[in-house]
């Protein structure tokens, strides 16, 4: 693929519209001719997936806003009438169900594919940013979601979560009022759970754009951390990407199917097929499978104020991520050290998930507490840290050429192949 | 209301001392017994309902459970669809011209009563859930539409429950008025022990043993919970075969256009 490339319009038609609004461009040149590395693995296609996940939702769910009584009375029923009266309403019922696991299960991967190749790292430092705020976006999203079908889960989730709120000081118990219309989980807490769960996948819709638009200023990052240099670096990402994102969702998709038709309430509570009972508290009380890591962290700290900062701090503390890790090299590939590192912290949040649904005592709690404190070292100790000791390994030159390059160990610090090359790339196409 | 002045009063703090109680209590409470798996033809990825065995279910149901527990997400008219119990249209409505409803009133404000059609719910054993529990010693026999999804390994829960009433209760449980069930969390169940022997006459000659009637009507039940189970497993093969195919096409694909990339 050659950076020099143009798009041409080809008929009269076309050269009609790109004078007047140049969508064919456009379109041409983020979709098709778009330059990409060629070396992206199977984790690069993630980010089609969550794309995929993000359309499904948001089809599934106006089919079932269609459905749905957000009605206390009547919403639990609702449900039911979408599982076994609507023409295949159970088939858009579990999908949307099971595609929110499927969405968080995608994401987690692609942030730590993003963590693993340094992705967040200048000059995708924006990408990452917004990608935090989906993410964020997600975890509203999804809780507000679980609440609609009001189940047991749905309403004791719900009590308990918004609840965290009043312990914020002095604004905590108003705020806690204003979220929940009333002093309980009501009615009036249903009707805007269910208002924001149906805007809210918009806003993400609009994060996303963003997000989009700034990979599509630097480029893609790939599993070398090195710099696009010249275009026998890339390929176009049609069709060769388009093509690879395709094979990689299809393997997604028959994982899905598998939960949708063959098993579409394991990732769900039993409980919450009971209706909601404020009258009788079931004997435990957890989230849905994708939030129990950020549910261990509250629970491991003694202090209740601290558990739902440290909660929030857990998600907060990947907004600094460019500025708490200064390493010029970006993939672990060259970083053995926090290669080590990075993969006990994937070890840290399975922990975490696992421990978020055992009962907080005992060898758990402690568990859950080194989880905690390893989770937060990783970012504010160990990544400054192993930014200014570790001596990366021996870098090729570029994509393309596997010879090693030199200047690592001549110059001492840093990298060549940093923001020069990136330099150079912008200049090249633009 | 009084929970609301519970909740919002000792908020957070409450439910964190809530969730560590009744963890570290449902944890000792954990029954030592392991559900017994009868093996249900509706199990596995081609699992169908036993017709047979969900007809005689749900004569255990309507002559049995129906007593106390009411299934409101069920209408006649799914006792005769696809993928249920599939009794023919008229001997639906024969079951439902045997049940009567107050339906509205006249012009002179009396309640209509009239007999059951296809398209009305189950009947309700009781008007409201006071009544219930007035009836049942406090305790609210829970609606049974749902009971096998709302149960950890609900359909071989069930079938362990009904069938696993035990008469010598170990010394040191105090079950007061309550029933002994080893497989009922604590084994103390507020429900008396509902199926004997030949507590229902099999209309199709089979011999109602009480391992029988609880096979059949957790079969009955599973298929109450999910009655779309059938067309659901019918097209995941269809799509998942669909996608199959798909995925050897562009494994090729990806193949082929990456050979020359080095």
């Amino acid at each position: 693929m050659n950076h020099d490339y143009q798009y041409t319009p080809k008929n009269g038609f076309s050269k009609w519209l790109d004078k007047r609004l140049p969508l064919m461009r456009f379109a041409d040149e983020n979709l098709l001719s778009f330059p990409t590395p060629k070396n992206l693995n199977y984790f690069y296609t993630f980010g089609f997936i969550l794309t995929m996940c993000l359309v499904t939702q948001i089809i599934t769910g106006i089919v079932l806003a269609m459905h749905y009584v957000p009605n206390t009375l009547l919403a639990f029923d609702s449900i039911e009438h979408i599982m076994r009266d609507v023409n295949y309403g159970w088939l858009i019922r579990y999908t949307h169900s099971n595609g929110a696991s499927m969405f968080f299960l995608a994401v987690f991967i692609h942030m730590f594919r993003g963590l693993y190749y340094g992705s967040y790292k200048e000059p995708r430092e924006i990408i990452w940013i917004l990608g935090v705020v989906i993410f964020l976006l997600m975890i509203i999203t999804g809780f507000m979601g679980y609440v609609l079908p009001w189940g047991q889960m749905s309403f004791w989730g719900a009590t308990v979560i918004t609840n965290l709120v009043a312990t914020i000081p002095v604004i905590g118990e108003p705020v806690l009022t204003l979220l929940l219309g009333g002093y309980s989980v009501d009615n009036p807490t249903l009707n805007r759970f269910f208002s924001l769960h149906y805007l809210l996948p918009f806003v993400i819709f609009g994060v996303v754009i963003l997000h989009i638009w700034a990979l599509h200023v630097t480029g893609n990052n790939n599993p070398t951390g090195i710099e696009v240099k010249d275009s026998k670096d890339t390929i176009s990402f049609h069709p060769y990407y388009t093509v690879k994102d395709l094979f990689a969702y299809i393997v997604f998709l028959l994982m899905f199917c598998y939960f949708i038709f063959y098993n579409p309430n394991i990732l769900g509570h039993p409980d919450n097929y009971i209706e909601a009972d404020p009258m009788l508290t079931p004997a435990h009380i957890v989230p849905e499978w994708y939030l129990l890591p950020f549910y261990a962290i509250l629970r491991a700290v003694p202090d209740k104020l601290m558990g739902v900062l440290l909660m929030f701090g857990s998600i907060v503390v990947l907004f600094f991520l460019p500025w708490l890790d200064t390493m010029k090299v970006k993939s672990a590939r060259y970083r053995p050290l926090y290669k080590i590192f990075f993969l006990l912290f994937v070890v840290s949040c399975l922990l975490l998930g696992y421990l978020g649904a055992k009962a907080p005592e005992g060898i758990y709690l402690f568990l859950s507490r080194v989880s905690t404190i390893y989770y937060f070292a990783f970012f504010l100790v160990i990544m400054p840290v192993l930014s200014r000791i570790e001596k990366p390994l021996p870098m090729p030159i570029g994509i393309s050429n596997s010879a090693l390059d030199n200047s690592v160990y001549d110059s001492g610090d840093g990298i060549a192949s940093g923001a020069p090359s990136y330099a150079m790339d912008s200049v090249n196409r633009h | 209301m009084n929970i609301s002045k519970i909740i919002f009063k000792n908020n957070f703090y409450f439910f964190l001392i809530l969730f560590i109680i009744s963890g570290s209590v449902s944890a000792a409470e954990g029954t030592t017994f392991k559900n017994q798996k009868p093996g249900f033809s509706f199990e596995g990825p081609f699992g169908k309902f036993d017709k047979e065995s969900l007809k005689r279910g749900y004569q255990v149901y309507s002559e049995v459970c129906s007593a106390c527990h009411g299934m409101k997400q069920l209408s006649f008219r799914n006792l005769s669809q696809p993928g249920g119990p599939e009794f023919s249209v008229e001997k639906v409505k024969a079951i439902a011209s045997g049940y009567s409803i107050i339906d509205g009133t006249n012009e002179y404000g009396e309640p209509i009563e009239r007999s059951m059609v296809l398209t009305d719910r189950f009947p309700k054993p009781y008007s409201s859930k006071d009544e219930a529990k007035a009836a049942n010693n406090g305790a609210y026999p829970p609606d049974l539409s749902l009971i096998v999804k709302a149960r950890v390994d609900g359909y071989n829960y069930l079938y362990s429950l009904l069938n696993g009433y035990e008469e010598e209760i170990p010394e040191d449980l105090d079950i007061g008025d309550l029933s002994y069930n080893p497989w009922f969390p604590g084994g103390a169940i507020a429900m008396y022990q509902p199926l004997y022997d030949e507590s229902v006459e099999y209309e199709d000659g089979t011999i109602a043993t009480i391992d029988q009637m609880s096979y059949d009507v957790t079969n009955f039940l599973a298929w109450a919970a999910e009655p779309t189970m059938e067309e659901r497993k019918k097209l995941g093969f269809i799509v998942m075969g669909f996608l199959f195919i798909f995925l050897i096409l562009m494994y090729l694909s990806v193949n082929r256009l990456f050979k020359d990339v080095h």
